[in-house]
């Protein structure tokens, strides 16, 4: 075998963790403008996986994302840290799509490359939902492998450890397969200068949902079985509050209190 | 395709031919919303040689036990798994299918939506059954699943529904929905009447279906860690300052009988082991009594654990988000309030003999 055909999918997010004052509207909505766009951090860890195929058994790196044509620089730190080639999947018809429609236009970007592996982060921070992973590789009928935490490869099949939440698993999957990776798998490592001169103002090749032959219907809102039926802010819950003086005598009234409706005790 | 008289069904996980608690969990849930509906409750069980837990789920509130029993599904595969899924939910045609957001529960059931092109809808933290209009059709639909969850990094609580393509499916949080209370299900926990589920068998439609992963082995984790089921909890975050430090928060959570955990920052710095963490990448907990020291409060935090029934929050920021979700707020340093909390504990405790 000549090396591995490895493909990334990953996602640009609004940074999550940085949420301030002017992120949420005053209708709760977000304000998607005030938040820094990032490469998902699990998303990060996915291509590290690939490099580290590639780089310990040959083989090429392909990173896909769909997005705005603003999510090209993503693209553009990946091929930074080493990746080969870098695909934007942009289009109109894919506004709206949830995680059904969304793995639908991405699988089809990727039957496009007929990878032997293909790595997607466990989940995206902002909606946490960690389906598109498992929805790619149920339609490109591959094996898939969740929560990865170490691979290695033997010919046609991948040796893979596996968060199982209770426990690890080793296992062995047949090639082609799709891989989703957590932070346990380790950091993406940093950009290397001569990459980052060669890169810097590359523009990745895009792709409509008709080039990648998609059916109208199931891409964007038509595709989507999901709708938003109402949006919250998160409204913390007053109730009762009660300030405790800092004192030792405030500390052991409170104790004695826990104490006496049986909380403590 | 809508079958408004199917099941609510729960996917009734289970690991070396035990249930865990999430199955108990979302059989809580699964008889208020069919109770709501008018049908049955449905357990979905897959294995092999499990049938002798089908009795269990009846006690957890299962009106039926779908039982897919074969040596194929011995250990969860993901193939395997969707393939039996996806056939029985074509043959039975539940309206609901809910899962737990573990491990497996997030392996399985995006793939066997994404089968099925049906909705499904991550880690909720509430399901109610609701009207939904199309604000763009005008079309209304009566008795639909509203799928309650935080998104955005718990900014937001986000009502999803999934009116059209049936079955509507979901994941739900650990330690989120109630188990019923012994003596309110079908049996052990039963209303008494002697009535007993059934168990339907079905069969894997395994053959000729090439499952390409293969499990070597399995090392299960022992953990001491049961942050779910711990009454109290004491909780330390970036405020404690140090890995050694941290002892306070093991040194109060030992006084009182309780776990202790941290937050994300917490754990980050590495305080305290991952398994700890509580918020919405860690554990959702809602203990008696939690106790947080040190922890400002992010929404992330806050959505695992704001529902526990009293909190004190320690902290030195008088207007740290904490102390926005405590009943008890004490601002000051945690290195002094705490021992003094550790020595009045022991005092106290004395007291009483």
């Amino acid at each position: 075998m000549n090396g591995y055909n490895c493909v990334v999918c990953i996602k640009q997010v609004p940074d999550t963790n940085k949420v301030t004052g002017d992120a949420m509207k005053a209708d709760g909505t977000i304000n998607r403008a005030a938040l820094p766009a990032v490469f998902n951090p699990e998303d990060k860890c996915a291509l590290e996986a690939a490099l580290q195929v590639k780089e310990t058994y040959g083989g090429t790196v392909t990173v896909i994302t769909m997005g705005l044509p603003a999510a090209a620089a993503i693209l553009r730190e990946a091929l930074m840290c080493g990746a080969d080639r870098a695909v934007l999947v942009t289009d109109r018809k894919a506004a709206g799509s949830d995680t059904l429609a969304t793995s639908y236009i991405l699988s089809q970007a990727v039957k496009k490359f007929s990878p032997d592996l293909v790595f997607c982060g466990r989940q995206a921070i902002d909606g946490d939902t960690a389906q598109v992973g498992p929805q790619i590789g149920e339609k490109l009928d591959c094996a898939v492998v969740t929560y990865l935490e170490k691979l290695e490869l033997d010919g046609s099949v991948a040796v893979a450890t596996r968060d199982i939440g209770t426990g690890v698993e080793t296992c062995r999957a047949k090639l082609p397969a799709l891989f989703t990776v957590t932070e346990k798998f380790g950091e993406l490592r940093p950009y290397q200068m001569r990459l980052v001169m060669k890169h810097k103002n590359a523009e990745p090749e895009t792709l409509s949902c008709d080039d990648i032959g998609c059916e109208a219907e199931r891409c964007g809102f038509a595709g989507s079985p999901t709708s938003v039926n109402k949006i919250q802010s998160v409204v913390l819950a007053g109730g009762e509050f009660k300030e405790i003086p800092a004192t030792d005598e405030g500390v052991s009234g409170l104790v004695g209190e826990l104490i006496k409706d049986h909380t403590i005790g | 395709m809508k079958n408004t008289q199917g099941e609510v069904w729960v996917f009734a996980e289970q690991e070396d031919g035990k249930l865990s608690e999430v199955p108990f969990e979302l059989l809580g849930k699964a008889r208020e919303l069919a109770g709501r509906l008018g049908v049955k409750v449905g357990a979905v069980l897959m294995g092999s040689g499990v049938e002798g837990l089908a009795a269990e789920l009846f006690a957890g509130g299962a009106d039926t036990v779908h039982l897919i029993d074969d040596p194929e599904l011995k250990v969860f595969r993901n193939k395997a798994y969707r393939h039996a899924m996806v056939e029985l939910v074509k043959e039975e045609n539940p309206q609901i299918v809910i899962f737990g957001a573990t491990h497996m529960g997030r392996d399985l059931a995006p793939a066997v939506a994404s089968a099925l092109r049906c909705g499904l809808t991550a880690d909720c933290t509430d399901l109610q059954i609701g009207d939904y209009e199309d604000k763009k059709t005008g079309e209304k639909f009566e008795n639909v699943l509203h799928q309650i969850r935080p998104a955005f990094g718990g900014n937001i609580i986000a009502t999803i529904v999934n009116a059209r393509n049936w079955p509507q499916m979901a994941t739900v949080r650990e330690g989120v929905m109630k188990p019923l209370e012994r003596g309110t299900g079908n049996g052990e926990r039963g209303t008494g009447n002697g009535e007993r589920g059934t168990v339907v068998r079905h069969s894997a439609h395994l053959e000729g279906v090439e499952i390409p992963t293969e499990v070597v082995e399995i090392v299960r984790r022992v953990s001491s860690v049961n942050l779910k089921g711990s009454r109290i909890i004491v909780v330390g975050g970036a405020g404690v300052g140090s890995k050694e430090n941290f002892k306070l928060i093991r040194d109060l959570a030992a006084a009182l009988g309780g776990a202790f955990g941290g937050s994300r920052a917490a754990v980050d710095l590495g305080y305290c082991e991952h398994e700890r963490q509580i918020g919405q990448t860690g554990v959702t907990v809602r203990p008696a009594l939690m106790i947080s020291c040190g922890v400002s409060g992010a929404v992330q935090h806050l959505a695992g654990m704001k529902d526990s029934a009293k909190i004190i929050a320690i902290n030195t920021d008088r207007d740290a988000p904490i102390f926005q979700v405590a009943h008890y707020g004490i601002v000051g340093d945690l290195n002094a309030v705490i021992p003094a909390m550790i020595k009045a504990i022991k005092n106290k405790g004395q007291d009483n003999g």
